[in-house]
């Protein structure tokens, strides 16, 4: 934690958990599909699903899924600018859950018909935590280059990342894997101090072990 | 290295170096994030710049929010003659202007957290109004406002839903006296003495939005907390101190508001969202 989230974020009111902290939520789930949704269902759990209209929560969510930042004054009018770029959001509330008080679970279907489930929660300040992708367990906060990358769960695989990122110079902030089943598929989020280039990726991606990976920047 | 822990360690650092508190957080954010001075600076300046936008929009465009509880307040109070003082006047009505903006969903800096985000403004730019000082000097404000915000978040909480409002307002007002106390040529141990004064007076303070919101009671509590920092800073530069120690005070807040029910801490589940009014706006929205 530094001066500026003290000062800070610059943001859109009027509240830096409902507001701020759903519109990079919004966006960080954004670049995890990869591409612009064409249809989203959201569903908002416990205060965001009391207070989302007032505070805004609905219209900062779209915006971060339209790729705008916690500070673009088109928050305003993002639910509008959704429709007109063809994106059909729909928000459903739910009550009673073991999830953070702010918590939303997007349902996304992508431009090239690709599909994403992501849980995430805006923890505090205008911070975020991703927690699922899928089924996966995963712990993304949007403030580091982010490798995503799915493997068959065997011995090997993280060395085999991790001196890749070595060979490119890339020092690792954080590291979590979690799989579906022993054996099975597994997925691996590494969180780095340094940008990890198209050349790196490339690298990675073309290690045999991996299925496939993406880098998502930070927020 | 820069390191500090606690307000004490700042004061220390600071008279060890014969540096402002400005200095030490500046460098030390220059350090912690491995940037360049002049990029922090920057990065800084555009942050003031944001406020000073917020404030002049508040006090000149005013206009209603979604629920219609909140706008128009700043504009009745833009008159710096009155009773009370220009200063104090026109810090009660550019926090007010800063938390109207906010809550129409305008561009404004949490500072530390949205629902408190006219408190520092409010009060160094009136400040600034009163000594004519360059934009570079509130730049400074923000530095050492910084710092200590850094310092109670580190120790203690700068989240209502944790620690109740004195852990947000509470928090802004100790940031704003402390910055208000270097712009005035205070020394460092006198910030953290207005930090402290500032701090130890907002003890106790529940959070309970009216209908969830941060419109009702946190704009108006933004004037008072910024008044409240503006005479923290007046008893510190006159040489008053708070008999409890800056620091104990932090960690006097803190437990307090863990002590505070969860139904006054941002819940909307008491306080003055659970009266009778508040529940019939409820209602409304």
């Amino acid at each position: 934690m530094g001066v500026f989230d003290v000062v800070g974020p610059v943001m859109i009111g009027p509240s830096s958990s409902h507001t701020a902290g759903a519109a990079r939520l919004g966006k960080m789930v954004r670049n995890i599909l990869g591409e612009q949704p064409i249809e989203a269902i959201i569903y908002l759990y416990g205060s965001f699903a009391q207070t989302y209209k007032g505070h805004g929560t609905d219209k900062a969510l779209a915006a971060g899924l339209l790729g705008f930042s916690a500070e673009d004054p088109r928050i305003r009018e993002a639910l509008t600018l959704a429709v007109q770029s063809n994106m059909k959001i729909a928000f459903k509330t739910v009550t009673d859950t073991g999830y953070h008080p702010n918590t939303a679970e997007f349902e996304l279907r992508g431009q090239s018909g690709k599909t994403l489930k992501v849980v995430g929660a805006s923890v505090g300040g205008g911070k975020i935590v991703v927690s699922k992708i899928n089924n996966y367990d995963v712990e993304i906060t949007g403030e580091y280059f982010t490798l995503i990358a799915i493997y068959p769960d065997k011995p090997g695989v993280i060395a085999a990342v991790s001196h890749m990122l070595a060979r490119y110079n890339v020092n690792i902030a954080f590291m979590k894997v979690s799989r579906q089943e022993k054996g099975e598929q597994a997925l691996m989020i590494v969180q780095t101090d340094q940008l990890i280039d198209e050349e790196t990726l490339f690298s990675i991606k073309s290690l045999p072990v991996i299925h496939s990976a993406l880098v998502v920047q930070p927020l | 290295m820069i390191h500090f822990k606690s307000s004490a360690d700042l004061v220390a650092l600071a008279e060890k170096t014969e540096k402002p508190l400005s200095n030490i957080i500046w460098e030390w954010e220059t350090e912690r994030s491995e940037s360049l001075p002049d990029k922090v600076w920057e990065e800084m300046k555009k942050r003031l710049h944001v406020m000073k936008q917020a404030v002049m929009q508040g006090m000149n465009q005013p206009k209603k929010s979604f629920s219609g509880l909140a706008g128009g307040d700043a504009c009745k109070l833009a008159s710096g003659n009155s009773f009370i003082g220009p200063v104090v006047a026109k810090a009660t009505a550019y926090a007010i202007a800063v938390s109207e903006v906010n809550a129409t969903m305008g561009r404004i800096v949490a500072c530390p957290t949205a629902g408190s985000c006219g408190i520092v403004p409010g009060a160094i730019c009136a400040v600034q109004d009163f000594l004519h000082c360059s934009d570079d000097v509130l730049v400074r404000a923000l530095f050492t406002a910084a710092g200590i915000g850094q310092v109670i978040a580190d120790n203690a909480t700068v989240s209502g839903a944790v620690g109740g409002c004195q852990a947000e307002c509470g928090t802004a007002a100790a940031m704003a006296a402390g910055a208000v106390v270097e712009m005035l040529g205070g020394t460092p141990g006198q910030s953290a003495q207005a930090l402290a004064l500032a701090l130890k007076n907002m003890l106790g303070l529940v959070c309970d939005p009216v209908a969830g919101l941060v419109e009702v009671p946190c704009i108006k509590r933004n004037a008072f907390a910024t008044v409240h920092a503006l005479v923290a800073a007046h008893m510190a530069l006159a040489g008053i101190k708070s008999i409890i120690p800056a620091d104990e005070v932090i960690a006097a807040m803190y437990q307090i508001g863990l002590d505070i029910p969860r139904s006054l801490k941002e819940t909307s589940k008491g306080g003055l969202a659970k009266t009778p009014t508040a529940l019939r706006l409820k209602e409304k929205l």
